[in-house]
């Protein structure tokens, strides 16, 4: 092996610098899952009876699948009643003021680096921190209140908007769509919610950070985001978890509803505990995020990038009914050590006249996996559909892995689909050129990476995007502190 | 400023340079001619420290430190230059980016302090203008799309914002149309100074034409094989590499 070799080798073998766990008494189930543990939660959070129903149906449905296994990705089974289904803070936080909150939290918030209240009121955003399984605080509220914007917890949701809930929940991943979709349906503890009225353009980016923070407790979000007919809203989502040696699930399930002439942003960084060094430990993040362009002209824009996780299945997907309707999917998918990634997208082209746009970056280290997996499909009656697919693949070092599964379905001779494809390994041409002039091997490596991933970075609001590069550089470095 | 002293060079087990010995003065030019696979671009190389030449035995003596032993950028904060014959494409990187990090850490490497980004910025469009570069250019990706002209005239763009004390152009001529030739000719003249030294590598004598050079050495299977004032290289472009091929 080269010594270049070799320091992109230390390079890209850093230790993850969110692991800690924090001290805040959490309340917790006892392990398993069951009908009465379904029941034992949708009491626990006092919710009406239909939604116990829903609840108890997903279960029921959960009981008849089995666990997909086409994802390119490997590890132990999974025992799905060795774990927690609901843990919440004991604390039931009701606070008007900051300094009312558990000081640990906010110790355990500003090591995220997470700024909460005054900071990100000068910043402009409202956040709606979810620490474990219920939200702890919630801003700009009265703001947001003030122009009909809904943007609570999902509990919260249940209460003061049962309509709304009632109307959407499952209306674009159905409880049964897959097997952790449906246990999410019938456990999902919390999540977010946000409701856009009619001609309403959100004035500040919405933004949530969830953090898994008891150990063995599954997470099971849930967010649903509706923009009315010609509303404008960016949500953030963003999260790091802490140090932990057992495995944990992370199932969640995303779904937006843009009506005419919507556009709905939404943005993640995930920076979850990728496991150590020899692969031991860290989360299992089985999410489906799918977004409805229901109206004409309507538009869903998915960003992501994806560091952490020891292993990741998601393809948060658009489904274009709308005429004239268009989806985006912008993503960066950095896999390291021993992290296993089975990411991507699905663009249904049902409308006439629909677009979608692709851009997928993947960047393979150590001796992770890293496989980009995409759908279009264009149904018979979708006339004029478009799609652009740019799936790259960057490999830093010579054990890492990265493949390609493009799947196309195109039943309207009408459709333009182009895809292209690229693999490259970080050249070491590269980095003696930016070494020769003067730059350390690691800002070098910073400085071709971040080249890389422009194009998706390009598409993050301004503030995601730095702490986007930041973690990217965290995710890959070694050699420097 | 820089002594080589019997030089031997391998890239996998195969030798390329055989027992080099070149002294360069201050303020001197040096032009190293030679045919294709005589070892001119390994020694460019080796110099500015590529990692798969391996150094069997010798020594390189710059500024009187040990070159061998230093990182590849620290050679370039120490004020050893490469024009390289083939700049890479960084996609995604814009010039102006580059060349601001480029700078600074040299700066940073020099002990002096960064520059502030309006200076900075000043700096770098007196730079493009002495060199006819379009500012426009600044802001396209490194060297992606570039034409030959524009990737060679960038290099030189580079050497005179970090001021070298030792610049190294690997055939920069290669591909140039005579145009470009002397933009990168002048370039390397306006640069020339008491203190500042210049190893030409070229296969062509062309180049020398715009850049008087104070010796030429002329490179045959890893060995120097003749040095000589600038008429050496009429010389060989009258009588070809094959006259020293049949002197070695």
């Amino acid at each position: 092996m080269s010594n270049s070799m070799q320091t992109l080798e230390n390079h890209t073998s850093s230790e993850y610098k969110y692991g800690f766990t924090s001290n805040i008494d959490t309340e917790s189930f006892a392990k398993g899952l069951s009908e009465e543990v379904v029941r034992a939660i949708s009491a626990k959070k006092e919710e009406p009876e239909w939604l116990t129903e829903w609840r108890l149906s997903a279960y029921r449905r959960w009981l008849e699948m089995t666990e997909p296994h086409w994802p390119n990705v490997k590890y132990p089974a999974i025992d799905y009643q060795d774990i927690i289904y609901f843990a919440a803070p004991k604390k039931k936080p009701q606070y008007e003021s900051l300094d009312e909150v558990d000081p640990e939290l906010l110790r355990t918030f500003n090591r995220l680096g997470i700024p909460l209240g005054e900071q990100k009121i000068l910043a402009g955003v409202a956040v709606d921190a979810v620490i474990d399984s219920v939200s702890v605080k919630t801003t700009f509220t009265k703001q947001l209140s003030e122009l009909g914007i809904i943007f609570c917890s999902f509990s919260e949701a249940v209460k003061e908007h049962p309509d709304l809930v009632r109307e959407y929940l499952g209306s674009v991943v159905p409880p049964a769509d897959n097997y952790f979709a449906a246990l999410n349906s019938a456990v999902f503890s919390d999540g977010s919610f946000v409701y856009i009225p009619k001609g309403v353009r959100c004035p500040m980016e919405l933004s949530t950070y969830f953090r898994i923070n008891a150990a063995n407790t599954g997470q099971f979000e849930r967010t649903l985001i509706i923009a009315d007919e010609g509303s404008f809203v960016s949500y953030l989502e963003g999260c790091t978890a802490p140090m932990r040696d057992e495995n944990q699930l992370h199932a969640a399930v995303v779904e937006l509803i843009s009506k005419e002439k919507a556009t709905i942003k939404y943005s993640t960084v995930q920076n979850w505990y990728p496991g150590n060094k020899e692969g031991k430990g860290g989360i299992y993040n089985f999410v489906t995020k799918r977004g409805l362009c229901d109206g004409d002209y309507s538009k869903i824009s998915w960003a992501q990038v994806e560091t952490g996780s020891a292993i990741t299945w998601k393809y948060p997907s658009c489904i274009l009914k709308g005429d004239h309707s268009v989806g985006e999917f912008y993503s960066v998918a950095v896999t390291n050590n021993f992290q296993q990634a089975d990411t991507g997208t699905k663009m249904i082209h049902l409308g006439n006249n629909t677009r979608s746009v692709i851009i997928s970056k993947g960047i393979s280290a150590g001796q992770s996996q890293n496989s980009y997996r995409g759908q279009v499909k264009v149904a018979r009656k979708a006339q004029n559909a478009h799609n652009f697919s740019q799936c790259d693949s960057l490999l830093m070092g010579d054990k890492c892995g990265a493949h390609t599964f493009p799947y196309l379905e195109v039943e309207n001779p009408t459709a333009r689909v182009e895809h292209e494809a690229t693999t490259s390994k970080i050249g070491e041409d590269q980095l003696f050129y930016l070494q020769q002039r003067g730059l350390r091997e690691d800002d070098a490596i910073n400085m071709i990476v971040n080249g890389y991933c422009k194009e998706v970075f390009n598409e993050l609001p301004m503030e995601f995007a730095v702490e986007a590069q930041k973690l990217l550089e965290i995710s890959l470095e070694g050699s420097v502190g | 400023m820089l002594e080589i002293k019997d030089l031997h060079v391998s890239i996998e087990d195969k030798e390329i340079l055989r027992g080099i010995n070149l002294q360069v003065n201050p303020g001197e030019v040096h032009a190293i001619m030679g045919p294709n696979g005589s070892g001119k671009s390994t020694l460019a190389s080796v110099l500015a420290g590529r990692e798969e030449y391996e150094v069997t035995s010798g020594s390189i003596l710059y500024n009187g430190q040990d070159l061998l032993e230093m990182d590849v950028d620290k050679r370039a904060h120490a004020g050893l230059f490469l024009a390289f014959q083939y700049p890479v494409e960084i996609p995604g990187v814009s010039t102006a980016t580059f060349l601001k990090s480029s700078v600074n850490a040299v700066r940073k490497g020099r002990g002096l302090e960064e520059l502030k980004p309006v200076d900075m910025l000043k700096l770098l469009r007196q730079k493009a203008a002495e060199l006819e570069i379009d500012p426009k250019f600044l802001q396209r990706s490194l060297n992606e799309g570039f034409s030959g002209g524009e990737k060679k005239r960038n290099e030189m763009l580079q050497m005179s914002l970090l001021e070298p004390s030792l610049g190294i152009l690997d055939e920069t001529d290669s591909g140039l149309d005579i145009d470009a030739l002397k933009i990168v000719a002048d370039a390397v003249n306006k640069l020339r100074s008491p203190e500042r030294s210049f190893i030409v590598v070229t296969h062509y004598q062309r180049l020398l034409d715009y850049i008087v050079p104070d010796f030429v050495h002329v490179l045959s299977q890893g060995r120097i094989v003749r040095s000589g004032d600038k008429s050496l290289a009429f010389e060989l472009e009258e009588r070809g590499y094959d006259w020293v091929r049949e002197k070695a």
